[in-house]
């Protein structure tokens, strides 16, 4: 039973110093603790866009802290109510500090004024995995689709965020795409600030 | 060809590609709560958490070896250092300390001051029987017993529970003879 063998707690977690987050850790332990999130999800569910899902749900709850952590350490408490300054602040701060590096490309969707796409060559969480075949369509990408709309979502931005492979001339793997379409709530606010 | 010489922790650590520790704890948070979601017992998370962390170990233990240059350790004692200076520097970048030995030398504390898969966490009232960082007792055992040694590692301090540090007591059960089904010039 949750509560079971309850003890006497000290300490506050607000009350220690924020670091300034320049610690690491070895690339394979994280590798290794996301494939273990990987092949626990499989067991839970049935049929990929439910494991997606699920990915994307642990992703979701990574976001959500890493815009509060991030608005307070990088930006003095400040938070993006812009749509494009949003963006820019998950393509270069957010990426940065997860992935220790800019994200390669943003872009604006041409067909669609509410698709924005964030692309990565190599995203991280996809370096040490391969797709079974019958795996179709499947995407780590997925926990990082649902990194961003953590974000995105945290900070007033409603969005659906989906993760997908594609296809580049000239390089073995494909890149991953992170297409972002923005609720209509957000682009009608967005036409009215002009 | 002669074996190279053990590298330190701190070495390998300088030259291996490493990630934010912050996207590891958070992670490692998000899956916690799942599992707390899916299986609403702190019991079976915690059974849980150590099974992912036996499967860890079992594959850690190859990349440990080959990136180390450890070889076979004399005696458990080697082996627990072994594990606290060079192991999780290795992997998570911090070092821990071994003590408590007991007096036939089968068991001893890891103590470990800082542990990059706490940070931002606070256990709930509702959680308090939960070993937040379970998976690493599993690690230890996966990958000794990779190496010929069963071992029982449990949790004696928490810092999380109010405890001043981390102490793991990992406890030798037996060493299990190995069988190599073919012979050194085969």
């Amino acid at each position: 039973m949750i509560g079971a063998g309850k003890m006497k707690q000290y300490g506050n977690v607000l009350e220690k110093p924020l670091s300034k987050g320049r610690h690491e850790v070895s690339l394979s332990a994280f590798a290794f603790l996301f494939s273990e999130l990987v092949q626990y999800n499989q067991t839970q569910v049935d049929n990929i866009a439910e494991l997606e899902r699920r990915l994307e749900d642990a992703g979701y709850a990574v976001g959500a802290r890493v815009l509060e952590l991030l608005c307070h350490r990088e930006k003095g408490n400040r938070r993006e109510t812009r749509l494009l300054g949003i963006l820019s602040f998950v393509h270069s701060t957010v990426w940065k500090v997860l992935f220790g590096k800019v994200a390669d490309s943003l872009e604006k969707g041409t067909e669609h004024e509410d698709e924005y796409m964030i692309s990565e060559k190599e995203l991280l969480v996809n370096r040490f995995i391969s797709i079974p075949k019958d795996m179709g369509t499947f995407n780590c990408g997925a926990f990082v689709a649902g990194i961003v709309r953590g974000v995105l979502d945290s900070a007033g931005f409603p969005a659906v965020v989906t993760a997908h492979f594609v296809p580049m001339e000239g390089l073995q793997r494909p890149r991953t795409t992170i297409l972002i379409k923005f609720a209509e709530e957000v682009i009608k606010r967005e036409a009215r600030l002009g | 060809m002669a074996p190279l010489p053990p590298r330190s922790g701190d070495a390998v650590f300088a030259n291996i590609e490493r990630v934010n520790a912050e996207l590891f704890s958070l992670t490692y948070g998000a899956i916690v709560r799942q599992l707390l979601t899916d299986l609403e017992e702190v019991d079976e998370v915690n059974k849980q958490l150590d099974q992912m962390g036996y499967n860890i170990g079992v594959r850690l233990i190859d990349e440990f070896l080959a990136k180390s240059n450890v070889s076979r350790c004399a005696d458990f004692k080697e082996t627990a250092d072994v594990i606290a200076k060079v192991g999780f520097k290795m992997f998570l970048g911090v070092t821990a300390s071994v003590t408590n030995w007991d007096a036939d030398g089968m068991s001893c504390s890891l103590i470990l001051e800082d542990n990059p898969l706490v940070d931002f966490v606070e256990l709930p009232d509702t959680c308090q029987g939960l070993y937040y960082c379970n998976i690493l007792s599993g690690v230890v055992r996966g990958a000794l017993e990779m190496v010929s040694m069963k071992t029982e590692v449990t949790w004696i301090r928490d810092m999380l529970h109010g405890d001043d540090a981390y102490e793991l007591r990992v406890k030798l059960l037996k060493q299990v003879p190995e069988e190599y089904p073919y012979k050194d010039d085969d």
